[in-house]
């Protein structure tokens, strides 16, 4: 009895593992294309310029979405177990989601630290670093810098590097093509850059306040200054004090812009805009966040065109 | 890690006057060749930058631990990884210097061994400490529980153990002592999709089952887990556990979970399993399905079985099926404001005894709202039978508001009304606050 009921439930496992084997079909991989998944939207595009038509590119967060709180679904892993190159953010945005995805996906080529796990953040230059201890008392920092580092076009520029040389390295038969895809991308970028600087050029040293601290590298670029956050720290929800102490800062230092993610809620903002006279904007901080906006340059004309009008309608 | 800063400062400053200096003669010559500079320091930039990401990923790599035994290999490798990485980004000369003062760190953490400074710091786990302090009014003569209790506290340690596994382990310090609630080691790299854990583990049995205390919508657990699955600890036991998704018709998500146990499991009131013997081994196979019917509302079905030997004896059996089903909705633009969760769990347990075999049925309903940005509310309703005495039956409800200061604490209060057979009423009033301190590991979905 005792041996028989050993062997039941042996035979269970076993029945199960043989399932699994009989339905294992080979994966259909189309002729060696790359499968890219990503993250956000953003790496997404910007694998897109340099990947052409080699690789075959799917984000995991939508651009409309808060990237730090996506829902580690499992269709996620359907995904993630087929992927070659897994693309991150990295700086712990995806903190608090990824690493069970990545875990439960059974694809060891994507495992953190393995040849197929990208964090793109390495290539970027990283802004607000805390310096000193650091606390949640400061709310959800994020230790090793700011991760909302894609909206500089030098720093666009230096991840899709980055990506290209990585494509290249996986699949070495297409390197020149990479190479040459980011060659134009750099060059489509510049000419933009020309573009939007020259829009922008009127508004350098204009103050902004913003819903969370994803802006530092826009800002940076752009000559803009970032006076202060409806957040009273990161990730924690505006309270009545704060959001009293920002108005009279908005009124004492004459800054009339709101800017607010698409994923938070408006009212806060929309009463600061009402008290200080300002003028409440909901920026794209991803690809995605709106249909129109498909890709890296029509990210930065879009936010452009509201600032801009935003702006000189505060004059 | 000391060394490699100052030998990447010393290059670049020794970079910085050469680059001047050749600024310096250009415009002299040639007045309009400003965009040649602008270039020139746009590439000094991207070098600094890459540097600097380099340096990131240097002391990332510090963190990650080097396998035993074959140390100059893995650094070497290290190396061999970051150079082509570097090569690119400084186009016109530099990558040699560069490329030679990575090597040199990388040797240098290779003889380090993680022993010394800050670089030991970086091999720590996550570790992380979850406070669970609960506070119950009402009187219930059948479950009593204490007034107040710091009733558990979790520590987690959290790892990549190595490029092939990593490591979790959760200890419950409770009123009584420490428990190793969870302890297990994860083989990620495993061929042909599967992945395979090994220790001590909350086995895939249903939903509840796998989930700690903390991450319940709850302060306490449904009434079938108390009467049928073991209890507050439920079937948690020392085993192997393979899982591997299914293929399945696109767009359906499907995995198979098969796990093997000692056999011992549940609380010393409610043991679920007893091994009296070393083949008294239990099983649980789950089965997962899964499909997003729109980019904010989903469906996750699960079947589950599960079979042991009970406190009567080797050759008593008791065997659990379970049938789960969760149905979720979170608009994606407005994600952390709301969402909902809908949930039921059905259990039957069939359980050999003297004189007659115990088959029993019990399930739970529950619905939790977000209202806003910190504020849940939630309800539950209980039915569910005796595991032991098949006849008697349990019902109840409740009612529950939560509320989050921020993601690393919540205060909860449930109502609870339980009608236990034989007509005993009881009407509880319970309050949960709940902190978490450190790095504590996302949790599955």
């Amino acid at each position: 009895m005792k041996i028989r009921s050993t062997v039941r439930s042996f035979g269970v496992l076993a029945g199960l593992a043989l399932l699994a084997g009989m339905i294992l079909s080979p994966v259909a991989a189309e002729a060696k294309k790359l499968n890219v998944v990503t993250a956000t939207t953003d790496m997404a595009a910007l694998a897109q310029e340099v990947g052409g038509d080699k690789v075959s590119i799917d984000s995991i967060a939508k651009g409309y979405q808060d990237p730090h709180f996506v829902e580690a679904k499992p269709s996620f892993l359907l995904k993630l177990r087929q992927a070659d190159l897994l693309i991150v953010v990295g700086l712990q945005l995806e903190i608090g989601w990824l690493p069970p995805l990545i875990t439960q996906s059974g694809n060891a080529r994507v495992q953190v630290g393995a040849n197929g796990y990208l964090d793109a953040s390495q290539f970027a230059e990283i802004l607000d670093v805390p310096q000193g201890t650091v606390t949640r008392a400061m709310g959800d920092v994020h230790p090793l810098g700011n991760p909302h580092y894609w909206l500089d076009p030098d720093n666009g520029r230096r991840i899709a590097r980055g990506i290209a040389n990585k494509f290249a390295e996986m699949d070495p038969s297409d390197g020149a093509y990479f190479q040459q895809r980011f060659q134009d991308f750099d060059k489509r970028l510049s000419s933009a850059e020309q573009k939007w600087n020259t829009e922008m050029k009127a508004y350098r040293g204009r103050k902004v306040v913003t819903y969370h601290r994803s802006f530092p590298n826009f800002a940076k670029y752009f000559g803009l200054e970032v006076i202060g956050y409806v957040e009273p720290r990161p990730g924690i929800p505006p309270t009545p004090s704060h959001t009293i102490e920002i108005i009279q800062q908005m009124k004492r230092e004459n800054c009339r812009v709101v800017l607010v993610e698409p994923y938070f809620d408006l009212k806060t903002p929309q009463s600061i805009g009402r008290e200080a006279n300002a003028q409440v904007v909901v920026y794209l901080p991803s690809v995605g966040g709106e249909k129109q906006v498909t890709n890296y340059f029509e990210l930065f004309d879009y936010d452009i065109g509201l600032l801009t009008k935003a702006f000189s309608a505060t004059q | 890690m000391r060394g490699v800063f100052l030998f990447l400062v010393i290059t670049i400053l020794c970079a910085i006057p050469g680059y001047g200096q050749q600024a310096g003669s250009a415009p002299a010559s040639d007045q309009p060749d400003n965009a040649a500079l602008m270039q020139k320091i746009r590439d000094l930039e991207d070098r600094l930058v890459a540097v600097e990401g380099q340096l990131r990923v240097l002391k990332s790599q510090q963190a990650a631990p080097v396998p035993p035994g074959a140390p100059e290999q893995a650094v070497a490798q290290e190396a061999a990884q970051s150079a082509p990485a570097e090569q690119a980004p400084a186009q016109p000369t530099p990558s040699p210097t560069v490329a030679a003062a990575t090597s040199e760190g990388g040797t240098q953490a290779g003889t380090l061994g993680g022993a010394g400074g800050s670089a030991a710091k970086a091999l720590n786990p996550d570790i992380s400490a979850i406070g669970d302090f609960i506070g119950v009014a009402g009187h219930n003569p059948v479950q009593p529980s204490p007034s107040l209790q710091m009733h558990e506290s979790e520590l987690g340690f959290q790892a990549i153990i190595d490029p092939y596994a990593r490591g979790d382990f959760f200890l419950s310090f409770g009123e009584e002592g420490v428990n190793l609630e969870e302890g297990y080691i994860t083989f990620t790299a495993l061929p042909a999709g599967f992945v395979a854990k090994v220790g001590k583990m909350r086995s895939a049995f249903g939903k509840v089952n796998t989930l700690h205390n903390h991450v319940l919508p709850w302060v306490d657990r449904p009434l079938v887990t108390n009467n049928l699955v073991g209890g507050e600890d439920g079937l948690d036991d020392a085993g192997l556990s393979v899982e591997r998704i299914l293929p399945a018709p696109k767009g359906i998500f499907l995995e198979a979970t098969g796990q093997l146990f000692r056999g011992d499991s549940g609380d010393a009131q409610h043991p679920l399993f007893v091994s009296s013997g070393k083949s008294d081994v239990s099983a649980v196979g789950h089965l997962r399905a899964y499909k997003d019917l729109t980019e904010s509302t989903n469906l996750d079905f699960g079947l589950s079985y599960a079979r042991g030997h009970n406190d009567q004896g080797s050759n008593f059996l008791t065997q659990l099926y379970g049938i789960d089903a969760t149905v979720r909705w979170k608009p994606l633009r407005r994600s952390i404001y709301h969402s909902f969760v809908g949930r039921g769990e059905f259990i039957w347990s069939q359980r050999q005894e003297l004189p007659l075999e115990q088959k029993a049925f019990g399930f739970y309903t529950s619905g939790d709202y977000q209202l806003g940005r910190r504020w849940f509310l939630g309800g539950r309703f209980d039915r569910s039978s005796r595991s032991e005495f098949a006849d008697l039956t349990d019902q109840g409800g409740s009612v529950v508001l939560t509320y989050w200061p921020s993601e690393f604490s919540q205060v909860r209060g449930q109502y609870r009304f339980t009608r236990y057979a034989g007509n005993i009423d009881t009407h509880e009033l319970l309050l949960q606050l709940m902190f978490s301190l450190g790095a504590h590991g996302a949790h599955p979905f």
